[in-house]
């Protein structure tokens, strides 16, 4: 019972990472109607940076946050506007491909940036552990902010999409781009303000996926990148509750998946997963159906 | 809609039980198409509601409506596009309830769109030749081990598709890449694809959209000249209403998702209720 | 119909007359024409790659579905492969390295098409964006399975353990350390019939029935409907066509080496196949081959730029993609080549005019 509570607790913390980052996916998904494939390695150049704002340049936590949060947010623009807008009349093949490309442009860049070493990333919450239960469950300072920041975070970006006058020019991108140019929302803006936020929430995503899991190398935002994007599809892309409760689901599924049922099976468990709603529900838990016109 | 159209056909439209009518000489035969309280929702939107309809088999009919009023809904209904929420299509007197688009060509009905809808990458005759794909059949394995059901089946699906083509005069085009043909050209190609899979009932899904009245009288010509030939029915959208008063001997008017009027070209120009739709309310795009 | 063949031939021929170059070279029988030792081990490499791109060609540029997997299909013949070539030893004794490289290979195909059926059943539901991330799980799940899997040959008896490395007989696969002490019995000349073989298939699969109603469902998937074609039908028959070619290849892979585990078959290795279809062109077949054979050379003859190689793949990609999608680039491009065209055939009319006089 004790050790089910602690797996739980794991695996909410876990999951709460994959909300982190599934939100940038849907996100961009929802309003740019792409996979943006880059996204599982703009939170690894996020962690980097955060791992050399403490290592070298000695900055506090926080600061080496907002370093990691700037860097990446200039990252998101830029690639969006270099690599994605040319290529919005395309089809999402090509654009899937240019992906593709672009998160191997960053995974290489990184390896002759930082190099193929494992560098341990530095512990950069000192919250204390809560023990529950007379001591026999003990949560981890970092589980506990990590589930906090994804309250949060959900919290405020509901607030955004439903209050202000950018998040409402998101959701009029997201339904119909040409009909809200055409009411005056500047396009572009709103297509580069999605790709920032996505990639500020992936820069906070690396820092806390690499305090629980220190080791950190140029490809450590890929499997959880492909891991939050499946969370996205689980919860119904385009949807921000959906990319929560997508996330913190399949984070609780693995955790107990490979504790439960078989270590090396843990990933396959998680795609099965996957596969499984795509087939049963193709538009996910909580997405909206698409119409085909004919 | 004020003063009368130029008739092509002259046809005595009777009555039948189901609601309709039907061209005289097709009176004793079973209706190519017949439709039972056909009806969709969307999301509790009633698009089309209580279509009843049946269609001789030499008919050449025309569905017509103000903008938005179902027409191509209903076309979807009866090529399984969709599936209804309420009532049958019948389809040579089969039921084709749980049917999809593939079966209900296999059941003899083909269609156009209103937007073109080719295969663009690929040649005038290759768009033809998969529209002949169920008549000249031969295996896969046939065609890459090259066996003589291959050559021969090549061989009969050129012929064909040259003369289908024939029809519309475009056998010289025949290698020209359909994305690449004039708009009037890919209209009519997709006609000759329709037919190739040789339907008892063709759909036109505004066929002379685009089209100069030249063009559209030249059209007109050899939808009557599909019908003598193939001896199929036709049914047809169109907001041209030179081309639906010339040719459809029987016209069906919605609007809002349901029938409002059926009869002969006469009747329906002389149908106060017709005029009102088209003329008393806000649309206005029809002359 | 004519120009279809002439561009088909000109493949085979390419394709022939490489090989014969490459026997050449091997015998070293021209003066300062001999293939140095590293070269020649890259020459199955080659093949396996050239009937890699071509076969995701077949899925991704004539059937129109970017699948991310492909690279597990490979897996699962070269085990398949492995595990059958060492069983044939075990059973019968057999020696005849030709025979059971063969026949390894019809494994290694038979056992990729089951899979591709198995896969291809759910997967081809989906549609875009959904079907390639589905493909990417699927590969995933095949490379994940493959290390919890052990295999041992004892006389005829082929024996299979689940997270069980204690099986009797020999073993030939070790779970996550892999296909361990594989008979090293793939050819150049083996690959270069695989190749042919490919090709063949897959080029008169393009210019027939089935091929033709392939891509008619990728130009106009609602169109093709209406016409009475069966979409999942034909999206299987390419999915699966393309699986056990890649079976077939990743059989010919497997027992090139002596010992082969999952990790090779990862995800990486399905995008490199990806970036040979995509650079060669997709749907073009000779563009694959041409891709795959000089992008895996390259790297062998520059080697100093091994360490940039995936970083200037990856810019290449992203390039080749604005490039050939983009609509400012597009016309761009059509403008240059224009020119060019113009030039080139204003020097042919007046050569032409030059012939004439004379």
């Amino acid at each position: 019972m004790i050790s089910l509570l602690s797996h739980l607790m794991n695996g909410l913390s876990l999951g709460s990472v994959y909300a982190i980052i599934a939100l940038g996916y849907t996100m961009v998904y929802g309003i740019a109607k792409m996979l943006n494939f880059a996204h599982g390695d703009v939170i690894m150049i996020g962690a980097y940076i955060s791992f050399c704002a403490i290592h070298y340049w000695n900055l506090p936590p926080a600061l080496a946050l907002v370093a990691a949060m700037a860097v990446c947010t200039v990252l998101g623009i830029v690639i969006e506007r270099l690599a994605y807008k040319p290529l919005r009349q395309a089809t999402s093949l090509a654009v899937l491909i240019t992906a593709i490309g672009m998160s191997y442009l960053l995974q290489n860049s990184a390896l002759l940036i930082w190099g193929s070493n494992t560098k341990s990333f530095p512990d950069m919450i000192n919250v204390p552990a809560i023990s529950l239960l007379g001591g026999e469950l003990i949560i981890k300072g970092e589980a506990i902010v990590t589930i906090l920041a994804c309250v949060v975070i959900m919290i405020a970006l509901t607030l955004f999409t439903s209050r202000t006058k950018m998040g409402k020019a998101m959701r009029g991108v997201s339904e119909d781009k040409g009909a809200a140019e055409l009411m005056g929302i500047n396009v572009n803006l709103t297509i580069s303000v999605t790709f920032a936020i996505g990639s500020a929430l992936a820069a906070i995503a690396g820092v806390l996926l690499c305090t629980a899991y220190p080791a950190l190398t140029p490809t450590t935002g890929s499997m959880p990148g492909i891991k939050a994007f499946t969370a996205a599809v689980f919860g119904g892309i385009g949807s921000i509750p959906g990319a929560m409760v997508g996330g913190i689901l399949l984070g609780v599924i693995e955790i107990l998946g490979k504790a439960y049922i078989s270590m090396e099976l843990g990933d396959a468990f998680v795609f099965a997963v996957l596969i499984i709603v795509l087939l049963v529900k193709p538009t996910g838990l909580l997405g909206k159906k698409i119409h085909e016109k004919v | 809609m004020t003063q009368p159209k130029k008739r092509l056909l002259d046809t005595k439209m009777v009555p039948v039980p189901s609601q309709s009518i039907v061209p005289e000489r097709d009176v004793d035969k079973r209706p190519v198409l017949e439709t039972r309280h056909l009806g969709i929702e969307f999301g509790g939107l009633k698009a089309v509601e209580d279509f009843n309809i049946a269609v001789g088999p030499t008919e050449i009919c025309g569905l017509i409506g103000p903008n938005g009023a179902g027409k191509t809904t209903v076309f979807n209904l009866l090529t399984k596009v969709y599936q209804p929420t309420t009532g049958t299509v019948l389809i040579n007197g089969k039921d084709t309830s749980g049917m999809n688009t593939e079966q209900a060509n296999r059941m003899g009905i083909a269609r156009t769109f209103q937007n073109i809808r080719l295969f663009s990458n690929m040649t005038v005759e290759d768009n033809v030749r998969i529209g002949l794909h169920n008549q000249i059949r031969y295996g896969m394995f046939s065609g890459i081990l090259r066996l003589p059901q291959f050559w021969q089946g090549e061989k009969k699906q050129h012929e064909k598709a040259l003369d289908l083509l024939s029809i519309f005069g475009m056998q010289d085009m025949a290698n020209v890449k359909a994305g690449s043909l004039p708009y009037g050209a890919q209209r009519r190609l997709e006609i000759v694809r329709a037919l190739a899979t040789n339907p008892s009932l063709l759909l036109l899904d505004e066929p002379a959209a685009g089209m100069n009245p030249h063009e559209t009288e030249e059209l007109m010509q050899n939808i009557i000249k599909i019908r003598d030939q193939f001896q199929i029915a036709v049914m047809l959208i169109e907001h041209d209403m030179n081309l639906v008063m010339g040719i459809c001997e029987g016209i069906c008017v919605l609007n809002y998702g349901r029938i409002i009027a059926k009869g002969t070209p006469d009747e329906i120009q002389s149908n106060p209720v017709v005029i009102e739709a088209y003329l008393g309310s806000q649309h206005k795009e029809v002359e | 119909m004519n120009k279809k063949l002439r561009s088909n031939l000109i493949t085979y021929g390419i394709v022939i007359l490489a090989f014969i170059v490459c026997q050449v070279a091997i015998s070293g029988s021209i003066d300062g024409f001999k293939m140095t030792r590293s070269l020649k081990g890259q020459l199955i490499p080659i093949c396996v790659y050239i009937v890699m791109a071509v076969s995701l060609n077949l899925t991704v540029g004539i059937s129109g579905e970017l699948s991310l997997g492909h690279a597990g299909f490979m897996s699962v013949g070269a085990f398949s492969g492995i595990i059958m070539s060492s069983w044939l030893v075990s059973a019968f004794q057999m020696e005849n390295e030709l025979v059971r490289l063969l026949l390894a290979m019809i494994a290694g195909g038979v056992f990729a098409g089951i899979a591709g059926v198995l896969i291809g059943i759910p997967v081809l539901r989906l549609r875009g964006d959904y079907l390639a991330i589905v493909t990417l799980a699927f590969g995933e799940i095949i490379r994940n399975v493959l290390n919890t899997l052990y295999f041992s040959v004892d006389g005829k008896a082929l024996h299979i353990g689940f997270n069980n490395p204690n099986l009797t007989g020999k073993i030939v696969y070790n779970g996550p350390a892999g296909a361990v002490g594989v008979d090293k019995i793939a050819t150049f000349e083996m690959g270069f019939v695989l190749i042919l073989f490919t090709l063949f298939v897959v080029l008169n699969l393009i210019n027939s029935r089935s091929g033709r109603a392939i891509m008619a469902i990728r130009d106009s998937r609602i169109a093709a409907e209406s016409v009475g074609l069966n979409v999942t039908k034909y999206k299987m028959m390419a999915f699966v066509t393309s699986a056990v070619l890649a079976g077939m290849a990743g059989a010919l892979y497997g027992l090139n080496y002596s010992t082969v585990t999952a990790a090779k078959f990862k995800f990486d290795t399905s995008i490199l196949v990806l970036v040979f279809v995509v650079l060669g062109g997709i749907g073009n077949i000779r563009g694959s081959i041409i891709a795959a054979a000089l992008l895996t050379l390259l790297p062998e003859l520059l080697r100093s730029f091994s360490t940039y190689r995936m970083l200037v793949y990856a810019i290449v990609l992203i390039l080749v993609m604005l490039a050939t999608n983009s609509p400012m680039m597009k016309s761009v491009l059509s403008s240059i080549t224009g020119k060019i065209k113009a030039l080139l055939s204003g020097r042919k009319a007046k050569s032409g005019k030059a012939g004439d006089a004379a």
